[in-house]
């Protein structure tokens, strides 16, 4: 239950960063390491190199842009939860990090972090989704924006490459209504299943190895949720009818 | 770094967890730890003043920064801290295992929230868990430690 052996680095820049991440094998960028942390802690991560982005001050800005708010690579989810400006352009951000974890926890993870890490459950990764946001990935090869329907690949896989560095989270203005639903078996949790939405588009959460966009009038369509000792399929596709139907009405 | 006041040695091997170079590096033995993967929260100490895991933090990451854990709440003759006199009036502990995580999130908390509601007690502990007491106590006590900070 303690990490095993990895060389760490702080850089100071975001060049260096991108640097180091280009040069070294196996290094692993380390944001709030609410997620990185408990793998290396079992052992399920075993990087060879932590590269830590906390000191970037270039990466903790939110700020408006493109009819849109970026949020940086070092923006801790608490922090974005009360940021007036993404309260008032981009209000299902907010929604969604209240149902991320707890306060603790959210104090210390990012908004970006949880895209990078592109855990199926995520709620942020949902919310990515249904804006149709987009990241800013950049490596010595040069920087490139992903939208979020060609960013998130299956569970905890994206098309993030091992020397890129996801410098920023893009999330666009919305006017209409927007609400988020999740069932967890309890508060805090991962969701067994989750619904965003964000007008008329609505995305899904924790029913397929990644965040899906689903048609309001028949979100089920196509679904084929695993089975799990806690959830069974249809009881999956169950929440999901209800939960749409509860952000549909919102 | 400083812990509690005082300017400590930064840690030197990266593997360290900072619970445990609080732990054993430093002695202070106040802080807990249960799951070492953020989920019980015994580990809960303030960062730069702000909550969070410390099983879930590199002690190489805290050079600069400012915590704080339990043993600085009061010293050893003085009167107790308001939140640990609420959680001893109301019995909001039993083994105290989970203690020392309930205190710091609840000092951190009450700053933020001088007056909560019981939603906001209940959210504020939400990830904190407690084998021992059902959290009716513990939730009287972060109430009553909200009225004898505001007195203090
Ligand atoms: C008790 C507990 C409950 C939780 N509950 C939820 C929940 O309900 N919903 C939820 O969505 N999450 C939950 N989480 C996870 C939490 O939200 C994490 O903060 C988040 O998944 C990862 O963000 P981080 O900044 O901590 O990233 P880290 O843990 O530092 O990194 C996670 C992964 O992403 C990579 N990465 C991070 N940032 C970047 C970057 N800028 N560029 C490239 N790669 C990067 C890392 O290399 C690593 O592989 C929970 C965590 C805990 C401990
Ligand atoms: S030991 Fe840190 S949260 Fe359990
Ligand atoms: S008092 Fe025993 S775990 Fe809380």
């Amino acid at each position: 239950m303690k990490p095993p052996v990895f060389e760490y680095h702080a850089p100071a820049s975001v060049g260096e960063a991108i640097s180091l991440l280009g040069s070294l094998a196996e290094a692993k960028v380390l944001a709030g390491g609410q997620s990185l942390v408990p793998l290396l802690n079992f052992r399920l991560a075993r990087p060879a190199h932590l590269v830590d982005i906390n000191r970037l001050a270039e990466l903790t800005k939110i700020y408006e842009r493109d009819g849109g708010v970026a949020v940086g690579a070092v923006v801790r989810q608490a922090e974005a939860e009360v940021d007036p400006l993404l309260r008032e352009r981009c209000p299902l951000l907010p929604l969604a990090l209240r149902l991320v974890a707890h306060p603790v926890i959210r104090n210390r993870g990012t908004v970006c972090g949880s895209l990078a890490h592109a855990d199926p459950a995520s709620e942020l990764c949902a919310a990515l989704l249904v804006l149709d946001g987009r990241v800013t990935a950049r490596s010595q090869r040069g920087e490139r924006v992903i939208a979020a329907a060609d960013f998130f690949r299956g569970t905890m896989d994206s098309v993030l490459e091992p020397d890129e560095l996801l410098t920023e989270a893009w999330f666009p203005a919305t006017a209409g209504p927007v609400a988020i639903a999740e069932e967890a078996r309890r508060h805090g949790d991962f969701a067994l299943a989750g619904a965003a939405r964000a007008g008329d588009r609505l995305a899904l959460f924790g029913v397929a190895t990644r965040p899906l966009l689903a048609d309001p009038a028949d979100p089920t369509r196509g679904l084929e949720p695993s089975s799990e000792p806690e959830c069974s399929p249809d009881f999956r596709l169950h929440l999901v009818k209800v939960l749409v139907e509860r952000v549909m009405q919102a | 770094m400083i812990v509690n006041g005082i300017e400590r040695p930064e840690a030197s091997d990266p593997r360290r967890l900072l619970s445990d170079y609080l732990r054993h590096d430093l002695g202070l033995t106040g802080t807990h730890v249960g799951c070492e993967h953020g989920v019980c929260g015994c580990c809960t100490i303030l960062f730069d003043g702000r909550p969070v895991r410390s099983c879930l933090l590199l002690a190489v990451q805290a050079r600069g920064h400012e915590l704080a854990t339990v043993e600085g709440l009061a010293q050893p003759e003085a009167p107790m801290h308001p939140v640990q006199q609420a959680f001893k009036e109301c019995h909001g502990l039993q083994c105290g295992f989970c203690t020392p995580g309930f205190l710091m999130a609840t000092v951190a908390f009450l700053r933020e929230f001088p007056d909560p509601s019981d939603a906001e007690i209940a959210d504020a502990i939400a990830g904190n868990l407690c084998r021992c007491t059902g959290y009716a106590n513990i939730r009287r006590s972060v109430r009553r430690a909200a009225e004898l900070s505001r007195q203090a």
